[in-house]
């Protein structure tokens, strides 16, 4: 897994770890009941303070993607890759009424509109 | 929950200077970071911390302990860098370790030597020849063999290069590793802060400007940047404002009432701008 900070980012540093994290867990490279590295040892190796990266946990455990066992670790919850994507797909949904709503604007058809997303999505 | 450091309401008067009402409470495993302008009452608050003097009031707790009643026990938890030469510059490396070794308790003689090689010191050179780097670094070693739980350090990197002050952090970012373990780090040179420290002091003339979390600090603090026609309306929402012939810089705690603003631009502040600001300006915030 890569973490990248970046310092001129409108995102404050917590949030970043966090949603690479969960890019990471996404990807399968964080597997379900892995364990993560300690809060110390990600904010020795990125150089932040322990208080950030504390702050990425507890944010990862509030949204259920991690599990933190006191004195042992913490570790990708098991069902984390639904939560995922049932996240992912709530984002897909939206974006199709966006396109929906977009569509009938200018009068396309369902049958106009399937079409399309047929093309676009062999093109890829 | 374990406390390093307590202060509670801690004065120290002088002829000149006051440091007034300073409240610290620092848990254990964490890194607190002193900073202010010079004069500010940095050094004096180490010396407090490490009772070379007196406090006219308030109390000072270390690790639970008081040094009225147990001195010797909290002086043998703590390890120290400070800013003056304070040992026998006469004698070498190697000698200062061995005589150093009766007053703590648990004294590594073989932890100290393989910090003076990690840091590429010479063992037989006398303390009087080594520069200043050498000496900060000679500082640490002996900071680090004893098994302290509390480092405090008095401006440990002035006047030395970014290489070595870079190294400083790394290790003790090594040392952080250990969730026992307390930093209380004062210095002028604020970017050595932006990475290790968990909490920010602020002190200016001996007073407390702010003191909290480094990452919600920053996080509530923007750097706002605009033409010369909206400095009225920023500056009383901004804790200094800086204008000059072709537009304005401030620092605010309130960003989210400019943000629709097109005009202006925002930046994260580093922990030297929220510095200078503060100490320059009135806070409106």
């Amino acid at each position: 897994m890569n973490i990248i900070i970046s310092n001129s980012s409108e995102h404050p540093i917590y949030y970043q770890i966090t949603m690479q994290i969960k890019e990471a867990i996404i990807q399968g490279l964080l597997p379900p009941n892995s364990q993560l590295p300690s809060i110390r040892s990600l904010a020795a190796e990125l150089q932040v303070s322990v208080i950030t990266t504390k702050r990425s946990y507890e944010e990862l455990e509030n949204e259920g993607f991690i599990t933190t066992v006191p004195g042992k670790g913490s570790y990708v919850a098991p069902k984390s890759n639904e939560l995922l994507k049932e996240l992912k797909m709530r984002t897909v949904e939206e974006k199709l009424e966006e396109a929906i709503d977009s569509a009938r604007l200018i009068g396309l058809t369902l049958d106009d509109l399937v079409g399309l997303l047929k093309i676009l999505y062999l093109e890829e | 929950m374990d406390i390093a450091v307590n202060l509670k309401d801690v004065s120290k008067r002088y002829d000149d200077f006051k440091l007034e009402n300073l409240n610290i409470c620092l848990e254990s495993g964490y890194v607190l970071g002193l900073i202010g302008p010079n004069g500010a009452g940095k050094s004096t608050t180490i010396k407090l911390l490490l009772n070379h003097i007196k406090a006219d009031s308030g109390q000072i707790e270390i690790n639970g302990k008081s040094y009225d009643k147990s001195g010797p026990s909290i002086k043998n938890d703590i390890g120290f860098v400070l800013d003056q030469d304070h040992y026998y510059s006469h004698l070498t490396i190697r000698k200062i370790g061995r005589a150093l070794s009766p007053f703590y308790t648990e004294w590594s003689q073989s932890k100290f030597e393989s910090y003076i090689e990690r840091f590429s010191l010479p063992f037989d050179k006398k303390i009087s020849q080594l520069s200043k780097g050498m000496k900060m670094k000679f500082s640490l070693a002996i900071a680090l063999s004893h098994n302290a739980k509390l480092l405090l350090m008095d401006e440990p990197t002035s006047g030395l290069d970014p290489i070595v002050r870079s190294e400083l952090i790394e290790i003790l970012s090594g040392v952080m590793l250990n969730d026992k373990k307390s930093i209380i780090f004062s210095t002028h040179i604020t970017s050595d802060l932006d990475k290790i420290a968990d909490y920010i002091l602020l002190l200016n003339g001996g007073k407390t400007l702010l003191n909290e979390d480094k990452d919600a600090l920053i996080e509530r603090h923007a750097i706002v940047k605009g033409p010369k026609e909206l400095s009225h309306e920023v500056s009383d929402h901004a804790i200094g404002i800086k204008k000059h012939k072709y537009g304005f810089e401030a620092l605010t705690c309130d960003k989210n009432r400019f943000l629709n603003d097109s005009r202006l631009i925002f930046e994260k502040p580093t922990l030297d701008d929220i510095m200078l600001y503060y100490t320059k300006g009135e806070s409106r915030c």
